[in-house]
């Protein structure tokens, strides 16, 4: 039964893999990349680690990869060269792929761990339990929590830093300046009626600003004086 | 099944991390290939941990999580604001630092 579950996930972790690489779209690569992560959240499960599975599932497939799908949106994934044009890489790649395999099971197969070859230490109830990894990080592995902890808040920072919009960097969008006609008094904003921000409707003299109230009733010929009563204001 | 299989998984799941690396241009998708080879690394780990019957292996794959998750965040940022500044999401093009 465990033999079977095995393979079944070993099956789905390396189709996603490959997947990942293969598929031009990348909108479906991160989709192969979720099944690669519950598929190997399954193999989790089978080494008795469940809340690194749990988190597995909950973190990478729910939230990083929520982050993956909301980018790719953004920037629009659309189908594009597998490989780069007209470089040795399409021949050199595999057959680097291929040479690191090879290294990692000469490596595995002359090893002197005899735990290799057998099913792993005898179960012991409770091994890879929450209050077990967490007795670990608030004991032996503090330091290396703590480094975490830091790590993550430089990252949110960081990422604010560079997505941010700045200025200079990049051409600025033409705003269309908004039409400077002249505009009765008493229309404007609070901004403007309380002095901070000098209206369209008022110059610089200070005896437009004392103008009689008969200067509401009838106002000047603008061509936006009823659109600005009733987009400005409060 | 041995703790062999395991580890078979995760070296050939490395590999095919490694090559998407090197051979796709897009970084969105190299991003992806990383995140394959921690991944890799995180199967190698729990396994071993299965293996000597101690945890440890477990709690530095939930701190590789992190690492990966932050490496994730940065890398996303730069990628939006390379397509902010309406460059060529495509590290070929993208080489004013090839020096």
């Amino acid at each position: 039964m465990s033999a079977v579950l095995f393979f079944i996930a070993a099956i789905g972790a390396l189709a996603g893999a490959i997947g990942v690489v293969a598929i031009r779209n990348p909108f479906y690569s991160v989709l192969a990349l979720v099944c690669h992560l519950i598929a190997l959240a399954a193999l989790f499960l089978l080494l008795r680690a469940e809340f690194v599975a749990a988190g597995q599932v909950v973190v990478y497939a729910g939230a990083v990869m929520v982050l993956y799908v909301f980018v790719v949106a953004y920037i629009g994934g659309a189908d594009e060269p597998l490989h780069r044009p007209g470089g040795a890489l399409k021949v050199l790649a595999p057959l680097f792929g291929l040479a690191v395999a090879i290294e990692l099971c000469i490596a595995m197969l002359g090893t002197v761990l005899k735990g290799v070859s057998t099913d792993g230490a005898p179960y012991v109830p409770g091994f890879g339990t929450p209050a077990h990894i967490g007795a670990l990080f608030l004991t032996t592995y503090l330091f290396p929590f703590e480094i975490a902890s830091l790590l993550l808040l430089v990252a949110a920072v960081g990422a604010v830093m560079l997505a941010r919009r700045r200025r200079g960097l990049e051409p600025d969008e033409v705003v269309a300046p908004r039409a400077a006609v002249p505009r009765a008094a008493f229309t404007g904003t609070m901004a403007e009626a309380a002095g901070f921000r000098a209206g369209p409707g008022t110059t610089t003299e200070p005896e437009k600003q004392t103008e009689p109230i008969g200067a509401q009733t009838s106002p000047p010929a603008g061509v936006g004086s009823a659109r600005d009563r009733s987009e400005g204001g409060w | 099944m041995a703790i062999g299989w395991y580890l078979t998984v995760s070296a050939l799941i490395f590999c095919i991390g490694a090559v998407g690396v090197i051979l796709r241009p897009n970084p969105l998708v190299i991003l992806l290939c990383l995140e394959l080879m921690l991944n890799a690394g995180n199967l190698a780990l729990v396994a071993f941990s299965r293996m000597w019957g101690h945890e440890d292996g477990q709690v530095f794959a939930l701190i590789v999580m992190v690492v990966a998750a932050c490496e994730v965040t940065v890398g996303l940022g730069l990628i939006v604001a390379i397509y902010r500044r309406r460059l060529p999401i495509n590290v070929d093009d993208l080489s004013e630092l090839h020096g």
